[in-house]
């Protein structure tokens, strides 16, 4: 295998930025060195603040117990806090903030918009609004049942939205201010529901509604986290597609892309990952829109990556389960969705009225 | 004749700008599309490069239709220059470049000698080597039009489909693309591009296809089909054509409204 990363005159093409350039019979490729070692950083920070995360709560512990127990040793009592309660929870923060991330670039790079994330445009509304449904009027609150709902939702509301932004093709500007509706209405037929519902259902679905990960385990994760990989794996093979797409339908057209399908493919995918979250955690927001932004920032890549947006969910989830851990200490529990939703709140501001400048104080 | 369209129907939506439309592009031509805003000339391009699907008819490539095509298959075969295309933030010189290499690349062969072969080419062919790490947001005009060209190189296809190449540029850098284009047919590649400056297409193309209303007028040798009266009956515009003093082709100079009624008043 051949592995430069200087280019030689003449033969290599310069970029711009150091490149690797692996070549095997059956394996090559062109590997930006600045992006994914940022990535890679960035994954491990989020893996460090999920081990940060097992140590704190009711019962602290310090880094090197949770290493003893994680690799085996340790007190029976350690085991079962670190294992069976913490550690699900904690990986749920870092494989959920990395599907997060990877709807949001795919549906900013589709969109072309970074205001495009799959909770602005309204799937994380339907995703909740099957979910209240279904323990509400269907009475049915098992971890499949609110699961299946929230899929079934997501996917739904993406094809309603879909639909009613169609005209002549999809563009995206249409596609988010449609989607904000679609979010309004949904939201305000949640509302009325809970308000008629008994006050302990009312109460479990506000609890949800909130978007917490502490009460994840691995009856929960397991599963979450086949299908987490499943699409991970479906977003590796459409990443190629993704970024044909984002020169424009006739380019990706005419350079062998089956358009129509690959952006099929692509919205499921992107409305799967927001799905499976919502299903698992309820409605975490903020992430999917501010992840991809962030990383194309520090890694200053062309466009979204998907994989440094889902390394930089991953490191945001993490730190504001941390953050709402830390806060438990001080004063009382707070969900993470919460504080996703002030954080990222602050970060739409900031990006609204910057949209709204470049384009002379005029939405386009 | 590689490429050519078969009595095919086209628009978009409902409305219908071409119906029963025949042409053919002769085999290693430079084909210029010609005539009017709106006479459908682009749309013809988009149904031959397979970007729009005719209603009825079909577009055949190496006597196959053309949908008949794998996506990849046909990429590799037959390149578009669209008439507008989006390039995304940040991007650099380069990695745009190879983005036209999608259609040789797979799931694992990402980056081969090959491309690296092509890309380096694409860029020297277009002058841009010095540029390639260089950001597209921030090249002029002329210079980001031929990074676009020179993705379309790369794609190494040999039938290249242009549409309206030269339209936003200033009169140097259309001339600079041209002969661009001249070189990529001299060295065997079809180039069928649609074009609105009929000097232009009577100096560059060996074969015109004159439209109007959605229909052929005429098809041929710019020597033999551009004349004051193909003018006149296609763009409504009454001119004067006499060989172009540098190069001898046909070149169109408009009459002066007033003073032509005035002639044909006295």
């Amino acid at each position: 295998m051949s592995t430069r990363t200087a280019p030689r005159p003449g033969c290599d093409v310069d970029f711009g930025y150091s490149v690797l350039r692996p070549r095997t019979p059956w394996w090559s490729a062109r590997i930006p060195v600045r992006l994914v070692c940022l990535a890679l950083l960035l994954g491990a920070a989020a893996v460090l603040m999920g081990l940060l995360a097992i140590t704190l709560g009711d019962y602290p512990l310090t880094l090197g117990e949770v290493f003893t127990t994680l690799t085996g040793a340790g007190e029976d009592f350690h085991r079962m806090i670190v294992l069976d309660w913490r550690a699900p929870v904690a990986a749920a923060a870092v494989v959920f903030g990395a599907l997060l991330g990877i709807g949001g670039a795919i549906f900013q790079s589709l969109t072309r918009n970074p205001l495009g994330s799959p909770d602005i445009i309204g799937f994380d509304a339907g995703a909740y609004f099957a979910v209240v449904i279904t323990i509400l009027v269907l009475g049915s609150g098992g971890y499949w049942s609110v699961a299946t709902a929230a899929l079934a939702g997501g996917l739904l509301t993406a094809c309603a939205v879909y639909l009613l932004a169609y005209r002549r093709g999809i563009q995206g500007f249409r596609l988010i201010v449609v989607g904000i509706g679609v979010s309004a209405m949904l939201g305000s037929a949640n509302a009325y529901l809970i308000t008629r519902a008994e006050i302990d259902d009312a109460m479990t679905v506000g609890f949800w509604g909130a978007g917490t990960i502490t009460r994840v385990t691995w009856t929960g994760m397991v599963p979450a986290a086949a299908l987490g990989c499943a699409i991970i794996l479906a977003a590796t093979a459409l990443a190629r597609s993704l970024r044909q797409l984002e020169l424009g339908d006739d380019a990706a057209t005419t350079q062998g892309i089956a358009v129509n399908s690959a952006r099929l493919g692509l919205i499921v995918t992107g409305v799967a990952t927001t799905a499976l979250v919502t299903a698992a955690a309820g409605p975490i927001g903020f992430i999917a829109l501010v992840a991809p932004q962030l990383a194309r920032r520090i890694t200053r890549s062309a466009g979204v990556s998907m994989f440094s947006a889902a390394m930089m969910g991953a490191l945001l989830l993490t730190a504001a389960h941390l953050l709402s851990l830390a806060v438990a200490q001080v004063y009382r529990p707070v969900p993470v969705g919460l504080i996703t939703v002030c954080l990222g709140g602050i970060y739409l501001i900031w990006l609204l009225m910057r949209e709204a400048r470049r384009h002379n104080g005029v939405m386009p | 004749m590689r490429l050519s369209a078969e009595s095919i129907t086209i628009g978009y939506d409902r409305k219908i700008i071409s119906e029963d439309l025949s042409v053919e592009v002769p085999e290693d031509s430079f084909t210029a599309i010609i005539g009017p805003n709106g006479c459908g000339k682009s749309t013809l391009l988009r149904a031959l490069a397979r970007v729009l699907t005719p209603s009825a008819g079909e577009v055949l490539l190496d006597g196959k239709a053309v949908q008949q095509y794998r996506s990849k298959e046909l990429a590799q075969r037959l390149g578009l220059l669209p008439q507008s295309s989006l390039a995304p933030d940040g991007i650099r010189v380069a990695d745009l470049v190879s983005r036209g290499r999608a259609p040789h690349q797979g799931l694992f062969q990402q980056w081969q000698a090959s491309d690296e072969e092509a890309v380096n080419a694409a860029l020297q062919a277009t002058k841009l080597t010095e540029l390639s790490g260089r950001l597209v947001d921030e090249l002029s005009g002329g210079q980001r039009q031929r990074v676009w060209v020179a993705m379309l190189l790369a794609q190494q296809t040999s039938i290249m489909l242009l549409d309206e190449p030269t339209t936003f540029l200033d009169i140097a850098h259309q001339y600079e693309l041209m002969e661009l284009f001249r070189g990529f047919h001299e060295q065997g590649k079809t180039v069928v591009t649609v074009l609105h400056d009929l000097n232009q297409a009577a100096r560059y193309a060996d074969h015109l296809i004159v439209m109007r209303d959605g229909r052929v007028i005429a098809t041929g040798h710019p020597q033999d089909v551009i004349t004051g009266e193909m003018v006149e009956e296609v763009f409504g515009l009454r001119s004067l054509v006499v060989p172009d003093p540098v190069t001898g082709t046909p070149s169109v100079v408009p009459l002066d409204p007033r003073t032509a009624t005035a002639t044909e008043a006295s």
